[in-house]
């Protein structure tokens, strides 16, 4: 098993996400992280999936999901051709004692405060996995009350864009 | 369906979707001309939602539907009653509705329609929809939706069939706009019908169906993420015929995917010019005729020992629309170990899917297999034809040493198979045979000659019991000139001979062999051969010594139908010549026979196919060949 990142263009319409999260679900592959939005192109969003499989086994899934009528484009996203970043929110215990050091811990990771109050701050970051991990890492001592991360979001290197033929015929 | 019909814009779009099924795919590939290619354009009018249903069918060339009313659909079957052009059967259970238009789709190569109300009228059509979408069966199913503002409350008859469904669809639609009524419609036609065809729904809200909206035809299909690739790749495609003119031992593994694409005279071509053995699996009974001597029969699991041996000691596959199944490979591993592999196929997905493929072909087989033909052609002339001379040998030695055979039962009983083998020297190829699944099934595949595609129709991939009476209705409706047999076990003719009511009322004169060994015999035959004989729950009291519950004579004659029974191999000449003699309503034979009868060969499940049984615990001998 290993970690691919798949980004799939689709057509904006209702039951999309439910079609492309059940291909993943009938083989029992567990979706690591989910990530949807619009796109450039008006009527188009592009969900971005990283999963845990065997390659054969996603090769197989990936032709499935180019079946879908709804999908128009799939391409698997390799690290090292691909900028990958994670976004997470972190609600930290912080007092009058200790919020100094959240703070400084936070801008060690060039995070940033998004709110404060007498008991907790929220921190917010964006980065590469390894990095909001060791984030988490340093956060865990104060309390950590709440987090919540959006799925990774990934991105071609290079000037090409996946869209550019996608939608010509 | 009369030829005398005056030419109106329908029946040329009918008659050009005639030729489009031909094709299959069409030369779609870049764009998606289809609905602006229909003759007639139409509109603007206002209508409601329903009649713009019921216009968008006559659009599209639709003849006949399969269906049954309710409330969410109420509003589309008022239009449908003036509908002239379309032939609406009320069927009894909105499974035979599915199971009609299947069969529709099959015996014709047009897309089979069928329509009805939400909720558990829907989910009804759910094993039709399952079946058709394993068996890559051109079909639409328009169920009604309760109104978009209840879709969500539990309201009354409500079932997300959109989201049960989507596993076992090729593509659905929810539609709660009526002005979307004609693009939709259009654009589940192209997608039911192109590529790899199989079964599209649609679902309308009520309210969708009242309101007004503007008809406009042609509407404009809008499918960016639909582009099926229609011509195999030429470097492939050589590359395919270099293996080939290689090989000692080839073997022709074509599958349904031939029988879609309508491919039955290239593949004969093919086969012809590289002189290789042909085998056809469930599916494709009937595109490469039995009586050619090229054709080994069936393989898989109770396929010939000739073809199933054939496979084994290949070099090489050219497999042709097939898909590796389960049933035909038997345990993976082992199947056809030293073959190289060719895999065409218009779907993407099948490639090294089960089985990894040397060289993969995607396209429309129709023209995959006359490209080849005319690579293999090229490749002769410059290489050498290869010698299939030792390989035949070794064939030929099988063939007529394990032919398709059976032994009477010790019980003294009919023979199943005898029947069956009746029923097609009397009735010829020009018949439709359709059957259910089980063991009489199996039988139809063995012993039933198949000379045409469209020939032969059942269910394969998804094993429905039940479907032989309701396709066969179908299939007789798409062909009112033909006699269509449905043959059928006494288990799966429980299931759905509700429709012989249909069948009555609607002129449809469909021949019934029910094949009534008194139990669920597929199952009774493994229990006998892996259960110790503990027949567990497969008895069901319709046959010899039996109760006879229900007495099938008796049901078919409450029906209306001419009933007759055959208890003994004497008779059944007589009986199948009565029954061929009765052409104005539907005939129901209850052939009693006996419940010992096996299917042989077989290959237990789960072994390699080198493990093939002509009988009980009988392997052929491989050695004995030379």
């Amino acid at each position: 098993m290993s970690r691919h990142t798949l980004s799939v263009l689709v057509e904006d319409k209702p039951g999309v996400l439910t079609r492309v999260a059940g291909l993943f679900a009938r083989r029992a592959f567990n979706i690591h992280s989910l990530a949807v939005g619009p796109t450039e192109l008006p009527g188009i969003s592009r969900i971005t999936v990283v999963v845990d499989a065997d390659g054969e086994l996603l090769e197989q899934v990936t032709k499935q999901l180019n079946k879908l009528i709804n999908v128009i484009k799939i391409v698997e996203l390799a690290p090292e051709n691909s900028v990958q970043r994670d976004h997470i929110m972190v609600k930290v215990r912080a007092d009058a004692s200790t919020r100094l050091q959240v703070t400084q811990a936070a801008n060690l990771f060039r995070a940033t405060i998004v709110d404060v109050s007498t008991e907790s701050v929220v921190i917010e970051s964006t980065g590469a996995r390894d990095k909001i991990h060791a984030l988490l890492d340093v956060l865990e001592p104060f309390g950590v009350r709440e987090i919540v991360r959006a799925g990774t979001l990934a991105l071609g290197r290079g000037p090409k864009s996946m869209s550019d033929r996608a939608l010509r015929h | 369906m009369s030829k005398d019909q005056p030419i109106s814009p329908a029946v040329m779009a009918h008659r050009r979707a005639e030729n489009t099924s031909a094709s299959l795919v069409g030369a779609e590939t870049d764009q998606h001309p289809v609905a602006t290619a229909v003759v007639g354009a139409e509109g603007p009018e206002e209508m409601t939602g329903s009649r713009a249903i019921i216009r968008s069918l006559e659009q599209l060339g639709v003849t006949d539907v399969f269906g049954l009313p309710g409330g969410a659909i109420l509003p589309t079957y008022d239009p449908l009653m003036d509908a002239e052009k379309i032939n609406h059967i009320l069927v009894r259970h909105e499974q035979g509705a599915g199971h009609a238009a299947e069969g529709y789709a099959l015996a014709s190569g047009r897309t089979g329609v069928c329509i009805v109300t939400s909720g558990p009228g829907a989910t009804n059509l759910v094993t039709a929809l399952a079946d058709a979408n394993m068996d890559s069966i051109p079909m639409v199913a328009i169920t009604g939706q309760v109104s978009s503002a209840f879709i969500g409350t539990d309201a009354f008859q409500e079932a997300d069939i959109v989201g049960m469904t989507m596993p076992i669809t090729k593509h659905s639609y929810l539609v709660t706009d009526p002005n979307d009524i004609p693009r939709v419609l259009a654009e589940a036609f192209h997608l039911a019908s192109t590529g790899r065809p199989g079964p599209v729904l649609v679902d309308v809200s009520k309210d969708a169906q009242v309101s007004t909206m503007t008809f406009n035809w042609p509407p404009q299909l809008d499918l960016p993420g639909y582009r099926p690739v229609t011509r195999g790749h030429s470097k492939q495609i050589k590359e395919a015929a270099r293996l080939i003119a290689a090989a000692d031992r080839p073997v022709l593994y074509t599958g349904g995917g031939t029988m879609r694409a309508d491919a039955a005279a290239e593949l004969l071509e093919l086969a012809e010019l590289t002189g290789a053995p042909v085998v056809t699996t469930l599916t494709a009974r009937g595109v490469f005729p039995d009586s050619h001597e090229l054709n080994l029969g069936m393989p898989g699991m109770h396929g010939t020992v000739p073809a199933v041996y054939a496979m084994q000691q290949s070099d090489l596959l050219i497999t042709l629309g097939a898909r590796f199944d389960d049933r035909v490979t038997g345990q993976l591993d082992t199947f056809a170990p030293n073959a190289k592999v060719i895999h065409a196929d218009i779907d993407p997905a099948e490639i090294s899917k089960n089985r990894t493929a040397d060289v993969p072909i995607v396209g429309d087989l129709k023209t995959v297999i006359s490209d080849l033909t005319d690579a293999v052609r090229q490749e002769f002339e410059t290489a050498e034809k290869p010698d299939l001379g030792t390989w035949w040998t070794t064939l030929s030695t099988l063939r007529d040493t394990y032919p398709l055979g059976y032994t009477r039962t010790d019980d003294g009983l009919g023979s199943p198979q005898h029947v069956i083998e009746r029923i097609s020297a009397l009735t010829g190829p020009e018949a439709v045979y359709v059957s259910g699944v089980g063991q009489h099934q199996m039988w139809s595949a063995q012993f039933v000659d198949y000379e045409r595609p469209r020939q032969w129709l059942n269910s394969a991939g998804l094993g429905t019991m039940g479907f032989a009476v309701p396709a066969a209705m179908g299939a007789q409706v798409s062909q009112p000139d033909r006699v269509v047999w449905a043959i059928d076990g006494d288990g799966c003719f429980q299931m759905t001979n509700q429709e012989l009511a249909t069948c009555v009322i609607n002129n449809i004169p469909i021949k019934v062999a029910v094949i009534n060994n008194s139990s669920l015999g597929m199952v009774r035959q493994w229990q006998t051969l892996f259960y110790d004989g503990r027949y567990s729950n497969t008895e069901l009291n319709t046959g010899h010594n039996s109760r006879r519950v229900p007495d099938f004579v008796k049901l078919a004659e409450a029906y209306g139908c001419a009933a007759l029974r055959c208890e003994s191999d004497d008779e059944v000449d007589d009986v199948i010549k009565q029954a061929l003699e009765i052409n104005d309503r539907p005939v129901v034979i209850d052939f009693v026979v006996s419940a010992d009868a096996m299917v042989w060969p077989m290959v237990p499940s789960g072994v390699s196919n080198d493990q093939i049984q002509i009988a009980k615990n009988l392997t052929p001998d491989w050695n004995s060949e030379d």
